[in-house]
């Protein structure tokens, strides 16, 4: 059996140590790293992140790492995007101004809505345990995805003022709803995957979540 | 849905957890792992720990301790206590905390919450807000205290609570000062005047004696969360009599 190993970018943006304690929890063996090789030739690879859209993406083009994501991606390895990481595969954010991301989901990451569907001003940031939920016209089933072991109406804990759009609403595999919003939960394209909900802090849900992720 | 968050805060000192009334016969009430564990089994929603022994001194164990609860609980840690500067929020951050609760340093330094959020996103900052009732002219309103309720700031709790979202904090951690330690509920007045006048979300506390209380700060006080120490440390309720409590009541909660 393949064993379980798993590569976390470090590129000094957020929470790397609860992603590692999870993925070790999980049975994986982890590297922490910032070294193009050393990601390049990683089984599977995780960008994590906590922070600005623009910080974020200005932090990985200095290591000359948003490349090296495009690579990994380009190559079939999975890859998957937590939060910020997972914002960052879109084209563009409009958070503080336009930011180009990374491109290899189209899509846009735009603000949470505001406003309710019913009118209500609602609270800023998203933040507590959500449940997922099958997007209208996404992903038909989750076999196969991050969210193999994962049921509809489980709950996931999710802290973020921004949220992704993906163009294609194929790529949607949940959603979770917020004032009658749906919000992009997880997205995914091919080998490239993205969480928007933290799932190392979202207890045994979540670490199914890593679990299907170190199944790819 | 979103589910309304219930939150154990656990008072910490010199790495250990405590209990104490009204911060008087403090006792040493162990493990803060074991006590974390026990709180993720019942189902709690994220933990709260704070310092109230914060003193240079004793910064490393608090940091070796948020390190060693994260090890063993994936689930959202918040950290607060002597939290004074950039270099303190990037330290229990990096020690494993997911957010970070800024108290009397934010009162001095308003700034300090602008550039926290600016720095580590709206979603790591937590300003906690001490309020009392002082009566004036127009009847009375809410005033920041520090020192544990002894000093008054002349700050209005309210618009304070305004400023502190409008600076960037993602939560606003509210403990009224005339409930705490009561066991006669929380401040809904309080706490509903916050939650109507911000965008950031409200965690209540102070006061909570009975579920009925919870169910009170939740509907009628508008808070996205309510954070219990005694009544949980004490054996009280269970995170999980609470939640079932308040689905019944309609509530949403997670039942996990």
């Amino acid at each position: 059996m393949k064993p379980l190993e798993v590569t976390l970018i470090d590129y000094g943006m957020g929470n790397l140590l609860s992603v590692r304690r999870a993925m070790e929890h999980c049975g994986a063996t982890v590297t922490v790293t910032a070294e193009v090789d050393a990601i390049l030739t990683a089984p599977r690879v995780v960008l994590p992140g906590v922070g600005a859209f623009a910080d974020g993406m200005a932090e990985l083009r200095t290591l000359g790492l948003d490349a090296t994501v495009r690579q990994v991606a380009a190559k079939g390895t999975p890859l998957l995007g937590i939060c910020l990481g997972m914002q960052m595969l879109l084209d563009e954010s409009e958070e503080f101004g336009i930011t180009d991301g990374l491109g290899l989901i189209p899509g846009r990451v735009v603000p949470v809505p505001r406003i309710s569907t019913q009118g209500k001003p609602q609270r800023i940031p998203h933040i507590g345990w959500n449940e997922l939920v099958v997007p209208p016209q996404g992903c038909v089933d989750w076999v196969g995805t991050v969210l193999h072991e994962v049921r509809p109406n489980d709950a996931v804990y999710f802290v973020h003022s921004f949220m992704a759009c993906p163009s294609n609403p194929a790529h949607r595999i949940a959603d979770c709803l917020y004032g009658g919003h749906p919000i992009a939960a997880a997205i995914g394209k091919g080998n490239v995957f993205g969480c928007q909900f933290h799932p190392e802090k979202s207890g045994e849900i979540g670490l199914k979540v890593l679990m299907s992720f170190l199944s790819q | 849905m979103l589910s309304k968050r219930i939150i154990p805060c656990l008072d910490v000192a010199h790495g250990r957890v405590v209990k104490g009334v009204q911060f008087v016969d403090i006792i040493d009430a162990g493990d803060p792992v074991e006590a974390a564990i026990k709180y993720d089994e019942q189902g709690a929603d994220e933990l709260c720990f704070l310092d109230i022994r914060a003193s240079h001194e004793s910064r490393d164990t608090l940091y070796h301790m948020v390190t060693e609860v994260a090890e063993h609980v994936f689930m959202p840690l918040t950290v607060g206590g002597g939290v004074k500067a950039l270099g303190d929020i990037e330290n229990l951050l990096h020690a494993g905390a997911d957010k970070v609760s800024i108290n009397t340093a934010a009162l001095f330094t308003p700034e300090l919450v602008k550039n926290a959020a600016e720095r580590f996103g709206s979603s790591t900052i937590v300003v906690a807000i001490d309020a009392k009732r002082v009566e004036d002219e127009n009847g009375g309103h809410w005033e920041c205290f520090t020192h544990g309720g002894r000093k008054p700031t002349g700050i209005n709790a309210v618009e304070w609570a305004k400023k502190m979202s409008d600076f960037g904090a993602g939560e606003i951690l509210l403990t009224s000062m005339d409930a705490d330690g009561t066991k006669a509920g929380y401040d809904i007045p309080l706490t509903r005047a916050v939650a109507d006048a911000i965008t950031a979300n409200v965690i209540a506390s102070g006061g909570v004696g009975t579920l009925e209380h919870m169910a009170e700060g939740l509907s009628a006080g508008r808070a996205d969360a309510v954070l219990a120490a005694s009544i949980f440390h004490f054996g009280t309720f269970t995170i999980r009599q609470t939640k079932e409590f308040l689905a019944a009541r309609g509530i949403p909660v997670r039942l996990a």
